[in-house]
């Protein structure tokens, strides 16, 4: 993933407008709510230390775990904030309206968090997870010193990309590299300060991409994605947490990836028609990033290999629509795979909906 | 497959034949014991059908005490233990309001529920042991807790290296915390058991031993032990 792309992600943030919850809220008027830049690949809870000081004339003089709701589902910790938004937000709302609670953690739905550590540990064993896709073994990851922790985490928590590559190349995590991302990142890599870990590997023609995929379906029948009921429950989200054979000398896209995992939706052909190809303003760093990646695309002469059609016709005669795509389903899977992803799928005949927000696991996402 | 060149691992198709063969090699050995079930996961695209079988293996509800009797639901010798065990468990699920001075009596002997749910992980390509733990009225148990359960041995281990060994996180089935057994060195032991196997060596990996293997190296944490007839499976 070049040096660009690999700025535009960590860079990306999304305005959050935070309420603390009525049953929190000791002084009349309630407190005005917080407004925070969050960064996509940050953690909610990282946030307490800004959350705090702004509602700490208000708060009961005992507080106990931070966390957060979204319409009334209490949100996972330890999913990057841009992943809940995009999964989360079937219309995105600007800012984010999110409810913080400090007591009363729901320790049936939610795992446990005790501050900081928790995280970093949650952290710290998907990179385990993804070195043993990777590399067949935990080793690099298991054995990083106790400097290199630190600074690790110091970076993901900072947002400090430089320090991030500078650490992360040593446990030689890059994944397999086709041929196109190989030739894109030639000039890059000579030239820019990064070491790019899928140069490291650049020679490898097979190999396992790890990938966290999780999948709204919404079973009305819908015309927008805009009137999806809210979600309620983490039922409704299916969580597919596996890997992605690629194969030698194959153009290995976000769609082939996705076709891998949702084979269900891909038994026909798929089309991405204008207005979903279109990349949603998500954020104006994200834009450009799948767009620098679509040209370098363009400029290697690179045929997209995808095949779309109008739609797609399941063996059960449901028919699904793309109502809309973020991210280029046609990118490398090198270059997306880093990046949060979204699209909803729209089917007519039986009512069904599909949402869909894919990530890397935190250290491939980050290369 | 040559034992090998094997490297330890597993896929889920082959998950799926090695938990079945288990399940029901268990049920024939041990027909007074609680069985294992499969379930099957509808937690891909729900509603829609899926061509590949998910899901996992299950044994609920069994019985630990907090006493050094912990080993015993699965000793072979300890049938009359077991029955006795089972009968707490019907009774707790007829238990109606007439029966609290016994529960009472009961629970202050420290009776744990535990469910042990063997998931595939394609990461990792090795079974991995999810479990959760609650008292007679359904109050789960923290970690704290259940490490009193345990074998002297793994609460050891447990102290030594907190993160790596049990960890609470998502069932990924059920979307709910649930404890687990962390399988990042599974492939490794496992490899080296099937090695020390002269048996494999001779005729191969035998995948339908996979499981009862593993169980028999992981149920150690918990104390739990193997009838060792169902080792001896292929013979």
């Amino acid at each position: 993933m070049n040096k660009e792309a690999r700025n535009f992600v960590w860079e990306g943030a999304i305005p959050l407008q935070i309420h603390l919850h009525e049953s929190q809220v000791t002084t009349v008027p309630p407190p005005p709510p917080a407004l925070i830049l969050a960064p996509r690949l940050g953690y909610l809870p990282l946030l307490a230390s800004q959350i705090k000081p702004h509602f700490s004339s208000t708060l009961p003089p005992v507080v106990d775990t931070i966390w957060f709701e979204y319409k009334g589902l209490p949100l996972k910790w330890y999913i990057p904030t841009g992943v809940l938004f995009d999964l989360l937000c079937a219309e995105p709302e600007r800012p984010w309206n999110l409810t913080v609670h400090f007591r009363g953690y729901p320790g049936n739905v939610l795992t446990p968090c005790e501050g900081e550590d928790s995280i970093k540990w949650s952290l710290i064993n998907s990179l385990k997870e993804a070195a043993y896709i990777i590399n067949g073994n935990s080793k690099n990851v298991m054995n990083m010193s106790q400097a290199d922790q630190v600074e690790l985490w110091r970076s993901v928590v900072s947002g400090n990309l430089e320090v991030y590559a500078r650490v992360s190349s040593k446990l030689k995590l890059g994944i397999v590299s086709d041929e196109y991302t190989a030739n894109s990142n030639l000039s890059s890599a000579r030239s820019g300060q990064f070491v790019d870990e899928t140069d490291i590997s650049g020679q490898d023609k097979a190999g396992r991409v790890p990938v966290r995929l999780y999948v709204w379906s919404v079973s009305e029948d819908i015309d927008d994605s805009e009137d999806a009921p809210p979600i309620d429950t983490w039922d409704k989200i299916s969580y597919i947490n596996q890997p992605v054979e690629i194969q030698e000398g194959k153009y290995f896209t976000l769609h082939d990836a996705v076709k891998s995992l949702l084979p269900e939706y891909f038994q026909g052909s798929f089309l991405i028609d204008e207005e979903s190809t279109r990349v949603q303003g998500e954020d104006e760093q994200r834009d450009s990033s799948e767009e620098a990646s679509s040209n370098k695309i363009a400029e290697d002469g690179v045929e997209i290999l995808c095949e779309h059609t109008k739609s797609c016709q399941k063996s059960d005669n449901a028919e699904i629509k793309l109502v809309r795509i973020q991210g280029a389903l046609q990118t490398p899977l090198c270059h997306t795979a880093l990046k949060t992803i979204k699209y909803h799928v729209k089917a007519s005949k039986i009512p069904k909906n599909l949402g869909c927000s894919g990530r890397a696991k935190p250290m491939t996402k980050r290369l | 497959m040559d034992v090998l060149s094997w490297d330890g691992t597993i896929s889920s198709r082959e998950f799926r034949v090695a938990v079945r063969a288990f399940a029901e090699r268990w049920k024939e050995s041990n027909p007074d014991f609680p069985p294992w079930t499969w379930v099957p996961s509808a937690k891909r695209h729900p509603g829609l059908t899926s061509n590949q079988i998910d899901g996992y293996l299950t044994l609920e509800r069994l019985c630990l005490t907090e006493s050094t009797e912990k080993d015993i639901p699965f000793q072979e010798d300890s049938y009359e233990v077991t029955q006795v065990e089972k009968e707490e468990t019907a009774s707790f699920e007829e238990e109606d309001p007439a029966d609290n001075a016994t529960l009472v009596e009961r629970h202050s002997f420290g009776v744990h529920y535990y469910d042990f749910h063997l998931v595939h992980s394609a990461s990792y390509r090795v079974p991995v042991l999810f479990f959760r733990a609650y008292t007679t009225d359904g109050q789960p148990l923290v970690l704290d807790e259940i490490e009193k359960d345990l074998p002297a041995s793994s609460a050891e281990i447990l102290l030594e290296s907190k993160w790596t060994f049990i960890t609470q996180e998502d069932h990924p089935h059920l979307n709910r915390p649930w404890y687990k057994l962390h399988p990042c060195g599974t492939s490794e032991w496992m490899k080296l058991l099937f090695q020390s196997d002269t048996s494999m060596a001779n005729k191969g990996v035998a995948i339908e031993l996979y499981i009862v293997s593993w169980l028999s190296v992981v149920g150690q944490v918990f104390g739990l032990r193997i009838p060792s007839k169902l080792l001896n499976y292929r013979d």
